[in-house]
């Protein structure tokens, strides 16, 4: 406890920038990845076959790869703190999978409903978005929780980079403090704090629309 | 003036033919019944109107429009081409009324109020106005067609295709869609083209009756005539083997 009082204003900024990087995260990924999802599912073969190599090209590499990549090599070109390089790192690898959710979600609705639409005078974009992804990401929200979820724990890739996330702070105070152990055990509450609600959030959301389907 | 119009259409789904040397001219206000066995291309056919499936040669004008031609904009002639499915397509998503309301809305920018007030008067017209805020899951297979076809309506389309709309519904409620069908026909000027197993409907309703086997047009006659004296072998057969039961 005495660690963590000295340490305080460490652990909370910690805190606060693992927070930033994952709701940025969070929402680039999502956009990135049903983009993604949109664009394998096409029938024109330059586009699925686009959206295919992106997927398989960030879900097999390690996400320290790609991370490194940001902020040794691209980072040359395009100036970036280790905080953007990560969170761009992480954003990308999240959206591979995230698209493969989608996707899965997307192909679980029955195809009448995209025939329905498209006979009933809509354009493919609308009844895409106005009929077919909202039934899928109602679908996929148990996958897309489980993203969402591994998405605030690699968040700790940050650390790798100076990205200043609560991953570095812990590695800071196990430094300068020698209790490698305490620091740690706070390091995990603090992700716990992050990672719980989320989790019951994305139960709580996945009953509720279980509801009024 | 003919609304509907196949020259020389054939189909292929790769190696298998589905439909060989379709001719066929459908005049505008007419109602036309599709019958033959199962596997016969009469799905196939039908959906090919509104481009549900495309064709792979000949010309198929609808509306004025050629559907082979890939400059043809499809949703312009869904706008005026409706459809009910034999599983309903209903939008699981969306209450009755929001079914219903959300193409006119979206497609042509009609009123909001002017839009609900045409829905509830479609609702009405097929006897579910107290359904209107109910999710489809709620309703029965009747009571989904008879909202389809509200939802079709609610277009204004100058032509109605309906693809086996009631083989997938419990016998009693058979009779609820097909009287809202037949008032359609009876009632407007909209073409209609059913494909059906429903022998009563087409002597009730058709003007006239094509019959399809094996991807092609084996008998097109006016319904009197087909019923009566079908000169074809196999529309005949057909006509007996239904008969019997």
């Amino acid at each position: 406890m005495t660690i963590f009082n000295h340490y305080s204003s460490l652990f909370y900024s910690g805190f606060g920038y693992t927070l930033l990087a994952s709701l940025i995260a969070l929402v680039a990924s999502l956009v990135l990845g049903t983009l993604f999802a949109l664009l394998q599912l096409s029938k024109k073969r330059l586009w699925s076959g686009l959206g295919n190599a992106y997927v398989q090209f960030f879900r097999n590499v390690p996400l320290l790869i790609i991370t490194l990549f940001f902020y040794l090599a691209v980072a040359k070109v395009i100036k970036m703190t280790g905080f953007v390089a990560g969170t761009v790192a992480l954003s990308l690898y999240t959206s591979a999978f995230i698209a493969e959710s989608v996707r899965a979600g997307i192909l679980s609705i029955d195809k009448g409903q995209m025939e329905g639409a498209l006979a009933n005078g809509l354009s493919y974009g609308q009844a895409m978005r106005v009929i077919v992804l909202p039934q899928a990401f109602k679908v996929a929200i148990p996958s897309l929780g489980n993203q969402f979820i591994n998405l605030v724990k690699n968040s700790s890739i940050l650390a790798f980079v100076g990205g200043l996330d609560l991953m570095y702070q812990g590695n800071l105070v196990a430094a300068s403090s020698f209790d490698t152990f305490t620091s740690y055990i706070i390091v995990g509450i603090f992700y716990l704090v992050l990672t719980l609600p989320l989790s019951y959030g994305m139960q709580y959301l996945e009953e509720r629309l279980q509801g009024n389907r | 003036m003919s609304m509907i119009e196949f020259k020389d259409v054939e189909k292929y789904y790769g190696d298998f033919h589905a439909l060989k040397d379709i001719n066929l001219k459908i005049d505008a206000g007419e109602t036309v019944v599709l019958i033959g066995p199962s596997g016969s291309g009469k799905s196939t056919l039908i959906r090919t109107v509104n481009g549900l499936e495309e064709i792979q040669e000949g010309q198929l004008i609808v509306d004025g429009f050629d559907l082979h031609d890939p400059k043809t904009d499809m949703n312009k002639i869904r706008k005026n081409v409706g459809m009910v499915f034999q599983h309903f397509n209903l939008y699981n998503n969306k209450t009755v009324i929001e079914n219903i309301m959300l193409a006119p809305r979206l497609v042509l920018k009609r009123d909001e109020a002017e839009n609900k007030r045409i829905a509830m008067e479609l609702l009405e017209r097929v006897g579910l106005a107290d359904k209107a805020n109910n999710m489809p899951s709620a309703l029965s297979g009747g009571q989904k067609q008879r909202v389809a076809i509200a939802r079709s309506l609610a277009m204004k389309p100058k032509c109605l295709l309906f693809d086996e709309p009631t083989s997938a519904l419990d016998p009693e409620m058979i009779g609820d869609v097909l009287k809202v069908m037949r008032e359609i026909a009876e009632d407007s000027d909209m073409t209609m083209l059913v494909v059906t197993h429903e022998m009563g409907f087409a002597k009730a309703v058709a003007d006239r009756v094509i019959f399809m086997a094996d991807g092609q047009i084996l008998e097109d006659s006016s319904t009197e005539q087909f019923f009566k004296d079908p000169s074809n072998e196999r529309a005949k057969k057909f006509l007996s083997q239904v008969a019997n039961h």
